[in-house]
């Protein structure tokens, strides 16, 4: 077919290809300029402020029947944490685990699992996307969230619950995960801290031993592996200062959507 | 269209200008544009992220994708791109799955960089170009159907009559001899034309924009259970996806109509609004 392409056609494709690729280019340099992403974000801001208006702050997601559970729960990001701390804790069935509540709360503590299970608890049957776009069904039971605070009582500038996880993001065991909701989401009747999946312990590949349910948002906002919660007034001042390992890689913080 | 050399026919003959598409609609027509481009090829990108689409609530049921684009390595080292459609395979090395890059080696994508906003694997960036063009493209839609119900731009021109319904089988013919209007008819929408921006309008471009929603998990807390009616989540997700590849065999229907019958001619009704009436009896 070489032999077909006259250079009139060639011209033409060329010409075509030209005139694709100068908008191409101009789009390619807007998304890695400084100014233009702000703008674009203008998008996740709306979005946010008119799902909040049109579902309510207490909007409950949708929970589902035994039947609808996925076979298998699959694993995203992190499936075992390479720390030595987590291994040792994995090693003595997290009976040494301790999960911190500090920052600004009147009564800071360390809890085990058993005092965190002696919370008042939820069970949950729902659906969890991901960022990339697949779904799956699992059976969560874990301590409310807001149960947790009314223990350690948050002081009134307090404004954002802040979780950090015990797995490190980088090779060299540093950029621990963390993650961080406000206090909506904090309060609401699905937020839970699971130990439990599909009526098991939590499997590490989940996030064993206590994971984040977070249910109107996208999975990135569920941390697995928690070690402690810190309630703030900003997170202005934690790692790269945008709320989460994700948020600082670009990832919009509002992920109900 | 005349060249330099040809005698230009005397004015009345070439057929009157008429003012044919009013400024908000040629405005919104543009922005239309430019957003479902937009749309369409960040769209791409975050498609790649996961690029494999289901039916049901989860993507984990039990049973696989209906649809699968991936690549897989060859012995040689080399990959090639297999989209897999119902179990059925295909190669597709070149263009899903497996495509070349800007320096001619083939990169695993489920879509050509060049189709895409921004033109390599960038879900959060895409994401962000996305739901900003989401809401022009809401927003302004939202805008033309006041504009087109207050100016009864909806019913005088667009709403077929029971003669246009009748001339249906008339018009299918006359699109399939690329015969186009002339004269009086020519300033008006055929049937054909009219019933296809309807079904733009008011089936596709609301079903697309209602089957994105639906994958917002906070969107699904309106009214938990909505997503079901259906099929779920992920069969929102596969709609989402099938509406936007109708709206682009729309485009590339409509495209090809616009260059058959006088491309600088509708180009200029849609910039300037004025539109030359081919008249009446000239070939």
């Amino acid at each position: 077919m070489n032999s077909v392409e006259s250079p009139r056609r060639r011209f033409l494709t060329g010409a075509l290809a030209a005139l694709g690729a100068v908008p191409l280019a101009a789009c390619q340099r807007l998304s890695t300029s400084e100014w233009f992403p702000q703008i674009l974000n203008i998008g996740e801001s709306a979005s946010s402020v008119a799902l909040r208006l049109v579902a309510g702050r207490e909007a409950m997601a949708q929970e589902f029947s035994p039947s609808d559970l996925s076979p298998s729960f699959r694993s995203n990001g992190t499936a075992e944490p390479d720390s030595d701390v987590y291994r040792g804790l994995l090693a003595g069935g997290f009976a040494d685990y301790r999960l911190a509540v500090d920052g600004r709360v009147e009564r800071p503590m360390r809890l085990s699992l058993a005092e965190l299970r002696a919370l008042p608890s939820r069970t949950q049957i729902t659906r969890h996307d991901c960022v990339e776009g697949w779904s799956a069904i699992g059976k969560w039971k874990g301590t409310r969230l807001a149960a947790l605070l009314d223990v350690v009582r948050p002081r009134p500038d307090a404004r954002f619950v802040v979780f950090h996880c015990a797995d490190p993001m980088a090779r060299d065991g540093t950029d621990l995960y963390y993650e961080s909701i406000d206090l909506d989401d904090a309060y609401h009747a699905q937020t839970i801290l699971a130990w439990e999946m599909n009526d098991a312990p939590l499997p590490v590949k989940n996030g064993a031993p206590l994971r984040l349910r977070v249910e109107r948002q996208l999975g990135y906002k569920h941390a697995k592996y928690v070690m402690r919660i810190e309630l703030v007034s900003s997170f202005a001042s934690i790692a790269g200062g945008n709320g989460g390992y994700w948020e600082d890689r670009g990832y919009q913080w509002f992920a109900g959507i | 269209m005349s060249t330099p050399t040809a005698v230009q026919p005397p004015r009345a003959a070439r057929g009157e200008l008429y003012y044919r598409h009013a400024l908000p609609v040629r405005v919104m027509h543009w922005v239309n544009v430019v957003a479902l481009t937009i749309l369409l090829m960040s769209g791409l990108n975050i498609f790649d992220a996961h690029s494999a689409l289901y039916w049901g609530k989860s993507s984990y049921t039990g049973h696989g994708p209906i649809v699968e684009i991936g690549a897989r390595m060859k012995p040689d080292g080399s990959i090639r791109g297999v989209t897999r459609v119902f179990g059925a395979e295909f190669d597709t090395t070149g263009v899903l799955g497996a495509s070349r890059g800007p320096d001619g080696t083939l990169n695993p994508s489920a879509f050509p960089g060049w189709a895409m906003i921004p033109d390599y694997r960038w879900l959060s960036m895409a994401r962000s170009w996305h739901f900003f063009f989401a809401w022009i493209l809401v927003l302004n839609g939202l805008a033309y159907l006041a504009w087109s119900i207050g100016s009864r731009h909806l019913a005088r021109d667009l709403a077929p009559g029971r003669e246009d319904l009748r001339a249906i089988p008339q018009s299918i013919r006359d699109h399939l001899r690329f015969r186009h209007p002339r004269g009086d008819a020519a300033k008006r929408y055929n049937v054909l034309q009219k019933l296809a921006y309807l079904a733009i309008i008011l089936v596709v471009v609301p079903l697309v924009v209602l089957m994105g929603l639906a994958m917002s998990p906070w969107a699904d807390a309106i009214w938990p259970g909505w997503v079901d009616l259906v099929g779920g989540r992920q069969s929102a997700r596969t709609l989402h996806f099938v509406g936007a590849w109708l709206l682009v065999a729309f485009v590339a229907i409509h495209v090809f109509e616009v260059i058959v019958s006088g491309l600088w001619n509708h180009l200029r009704s849609m910039i300037t609004g004025r539109f030359r009436v081919p008249p009446r009896g000239l070939a």
